[in-house]
């Protein structure tokens, strides 16, 4: 069996973001030799969310802003399926901003790629939580009145081991992201800059192409200091790769059964094996 | 033989430990036990209480009259001292106006033990005693499940309680091979026998003793259980990990769960496997916590957007709970369905003696394929309106979609009016399978009454005292207990509905909702309605009297 990943026909608009980072996404599964069974894609709704529809892996295609949740019970389930959740910004940061919190607590070992348009694509073209202060939308008629809210870092005092930014107009750097995070042992947030070039005439391809800018080489990714600083900028230039890295144990590592013993659903079930429980109430 | 214990006090008091002890004491001795907790939604004050029953017969409910009273307090003695039988006795530390009471020294048997919190186990020695049970029996039950640096405080203070007063009965000890359990704790080892791996769920009274109970197994048995943010990840999470192939379960009470029902309604549609439990509380809203209700029944059944099939299955006492509960996952996986488990406050709580659960009874059934031919279908349209089912991850070259939108038999997102309808048709088309294997409801009592009870869940007890007194007293009347509810089985109710007199629906609702889904499901409806939705289970005594009422009325 190859580790060849074949491609659906998207129902995405032409010149959107999605399909970068959908290039980028088999790229870095087929370079880490990952075969397409042992992925599963985990997402909630949107056009981002449609992702697991639009390449040969495992998909769980759930509800609107619920992504983290099942993509939890899956890698619980079987800690040797790589968990993947592809979501966009209302999904991840709005409908599902509880479990964005709560995931990150956890650290569990997934993969989190938001595709992060600044816009509601999918309902055509609504604020979302990452759309600037002031933008007028299709909904928001004088402009939004809410503040934006930082994804990067707030994953950063939430603890997050893996935080980072990438842009769907960069592949190659967007693919060595991808892979990283898949590597990272712990939960990785890679927040992906991508044009929706109906929704959202502000934050254009050219917008972010003309700041996004890639971190040197000389940038120490273990300082949260320094993290915190790069999470925050977000105006005429902003920086794309890894912003925070940290090695922390993983979730299902805490569960001693899990960590040395094979996966949840490989154990052979018995009910003989719970008689014993009985005995306390005799 | 048939007693009745209470003790009283304010929460904060140990009234539940007392009662955990107590009754597994009387147990040891061989007899039938029945507790009921009454207690208020809070963790200091108030008025709690503990009712423990014993009887040489088996017992299925609480009784109104009581034969001794531990009062911890004087409130507990002024609210409860008009059910006191006339040979009853009182027994407190308290001064009271009262010819029954038996009183404590409290000050001298504190100035022999160390440490004052065991002071209530002085008053199991006095109950002990009283009934002529033995001292030893105490100490044994004592011994296994206090923490040794309390043992020997405790057995003073039983020793104390035993050596105060003169012994009213001489009762009999007798072989013991019972358990006595609570519905929760009998469902959580239903889970646990059945596989369950994964368990999420979030406080919520009265379903966190069940989280509390696995949780405190994880380790030993190796299952996930996870405190999640909120309910609606409960259920998402407990979908992933079915998905993902191991068995999982969510629970929660009436406000969890309406947030579970976006999910609900996606567990139809994604058809993998779920358990979902309900311990229903009094609603609507926050209601009133730690009361009981069965007002969920309507709610659980009709939950969720769009079209799907279900199963609900109500649990009638533990011994239901344990063997129902393993069934449901065999019916989930069956089906690859949601099967709600509706339970409530009260039984959760309440605890009784039973025959151990047989655990060759439980077979586990997972209807998962290891092979397919051909590009693997999760949605293939099927006769049965099952489509076969693999475990993501397990077989190399295929791969499984799961969607919550509409899909082709793929699982790919489509739009497709024909298609549309033939994925609805398929879903619903297991509902045919499903309702062959429905079990009917109990029936108790006479096998052709002239007046026939309807009910369901864990009013199963205390119906089931009424008809044995009723019976007794040579009226015909016969009781139809639904455990299966959802869909509704007819067969029992329409055989035996047709020759009866009257139907008597007995519920703990105010709009009877059982009576409404026999009017829907078959040509009957109730001629008298007994409901109670004041927060408080019914009794044997009260189901008696409300039905003598009726026959008194005509
Ligand atoms: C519970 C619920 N509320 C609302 C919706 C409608 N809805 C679907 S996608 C979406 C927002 C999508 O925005 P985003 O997550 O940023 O994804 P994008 O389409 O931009 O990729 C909304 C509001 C829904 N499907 N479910
Ligand atoms: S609406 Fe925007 S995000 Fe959605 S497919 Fe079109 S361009 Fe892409
Ligand atoms: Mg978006």
């Amino acid at each position: 069996m190859t580790c060849k990943y074949e491609l659906y026909e998207p129902a995405w608009c032409p010149g959107c973001g999605n399909y970068m980072i959908r290039t980028a996404l088999k790229m870095a599964l087929e370079e880490l030799e990952i075969k397409p069974h042992e992925v599963v894609i985990v997402s909630g709704i949107g056009q981002a969310a449609k992702m697991p529809h639009y390449i040969s892996v495992n998909g769980f295609n759930g509800l609107h802003g619920r992504a983290i949740p099942p993509a939890i019970g899956v890698k619980m389930a079987n800690k040797e399926l790589h968990v993947i959740v592809e979501s966009g910004d209302g999904d991840t940061y709005g409908e599902g901003g509880n479990h964005f919190i709560h995931g990150i607590r956890r650290n569990i070992d997934i993969a989190h790629f938001v595709h992060n348009n600044q816009i509601y694509g999918l309902t055509k073209g609504q604020a979302s939580p990452t759309t600037a202060m002031g933008q007028i939308t299709t909904l928001q008629f004088d402009g939004v009145k809410v503040e934006p809210l930082n994804p990067l870092a707030l994953a950063l005092t939430m603890g997050a081991g893996f935080v980072a930014r990438g842009f769907s107009g960069d592949i190659p750097h967007l693919v060595a992201l991808m892979k990283e995070a898949i590597k990272y042992k712990g939960y990785a947030l890679v927040d992906i800059l991508q044009p929706c070039v109906v929704w959202n005439r502000v934050n254009t391809f050219s917008w972010y192409k003309n700041r996004v800018y890639h971190l040197p080489e000389s940038y120490d990714y273990t300082n949260k200091e320094e993290a915190m600083k790069k999470a925050l900028e977000f105006g005429d230039r902003i920086p794309i790769g890894v912003i925070y890295k940290e090695e922390k144990e993983t979730y299902l590592d805490r569960f001693d059964f899990i960590k040395n013993g094979p996966p949840l659903v490989d154990v052979e079930l018995n009910p003989l094996d719970a008689e014993k429980l009985l005995e306390e109430f005799r | 033989m048939d007693y009745t214990i209470l003790v009283g006090g304010a929460a904060g008091q140990g009234l539940d430990t007392f009662a955990n002890i107590m009754e597994k004491i009387i147990k040891r001795c061989g007899y039938h036990v029945f507790t009921y907790r009454d207690y208020m939604s809070r963790v200091r004050g108030g008025h709690n209480f503990v009712q423990i029953r014993f009887s040489d017969k088996e017992i299925y409910s609480f009784k109104d009259k009581l034969d001794l009273i531990l009062a911890l307090n004087k409130e507990s003695y002024i609210l409860h001292k008009e059910r006191l039988k006339a040979d009853g006795v009182i027994i407190s530390h308290e001064e009271l106006d009262e010819e029954r009471h038996i009183k404590l020294p409290i000050d001298e048997i504190k100035k022999k033990i160390k440490n004052h919190k065991v002071l209530n186990t002085v008053g199991m020695g006095v109950i002990l005693k009283y009934f002529g049970l033995p001292l030893n029996t105490g100490r044994e039950v004592l011994e296994s499940v206090i923490r040794k640096k309390y043992i020997e405080d405790n057995i003073i203070a039983l020793t104390e309680g035993y050596n105060l007063i003169e012994s009213k009965y001489e009762l009999p000890v007798e072989k013991d091979e019972k358990i006595i359990i609570n519905g929760n704790n009998a469902l959580a080892l239903g889970a646990i026998a059945a596989g369950c791996k994964l368990y999420c769920g979030y406080p919520m009274t009265p379903s966190t003793s069940l989280l509390t109970y696995i949780s405190s197994k994880s380790n030993e048995m190796g299952i996930v259980v996870d405190q999640v943010e909120d309910e609606i990840a409960a259920l998402n999470m407990a979908l992933g990990a079915s998905y993902a192939g191991v068995r999982a379960m969510t629970a929660s009470s009436g406000g969890g769960f309406a947030l579970m029902v976006e999910a609900l309604s996606f567990a139809g549609i994604l058809e993998v496997p779920i358990v979902i439990v309900n311990a229903q509380r009094v609603g609507p809203a926050t209601g009133m916590a730690t009361r009981t209700e069965q007002s969920d029944l309507r709610f659980v059944i009709h939950a969720g957007h769009g079209e799907f099939p279900r199963m609900v299955i109500a649990l009638r006492d533990p011994e239901d709970a344990f063997y129902q509960t393993a069934r449901a996952f065999n019916i989930a996986d069956k089906y690859q369905i949601p099967v709600i488990i509706l339970t409530d406050l009260y039984l959760a709580d309440y605890s009784k003696t039973i025959k151990p659960f047989d655990y060759n009874r439980i077979s586990i059934k997972r209807y998962i394929d290891r092979e397919v031919k051909g590009k693997y279908k999760k949605y293939e349209i099927t006769d049965s309106g099952i489509s076969k089912r693999i475990i993501p991850g397990k077989i190399e070259g295929q791969i499984v979609i799961g969607d919550s939108h509409e899909h082709d038999e793929y699982g790919h997102i489509t739009e497709d009016p024909d298609l549309r309808t033939e994925m609805v048709l398929k879903r619903m088309r297991k509902l045919e399978g499903l309702k062959e294997e429905l079990e009917e409801p109990w029936l108790i009592g006479d096998k052709e009454p002239e007046y026939l009870i309807v009910c369901w869940g864990s009013t199963y007890g205390a119906v089931k005292e009424a008809v044995d007194r009723l019976n007794e007293e040579g009226i015909s009347v016969g009781a139809l207990v639904f455990g299966d509810i959802w869909p509704f089985p007819t067969k029992q109710l329409m055989n035996i509905g047709e020759k009866a007199k009257a139907i008597i629906d007995v519920e703990q609702n105010a709009t009877a909702q059982l009576d409404s889904i026999i009017r829907e499901e078959t040509p009957f409806e109730a001629d008298y309605k007994i409901l109670k939705f004041n927060g408080r289970p019914f009794n044997g005594d009260e189901v008696y009297n409300r039905i003598k009422s009726i026959f008194n009325e005509k």
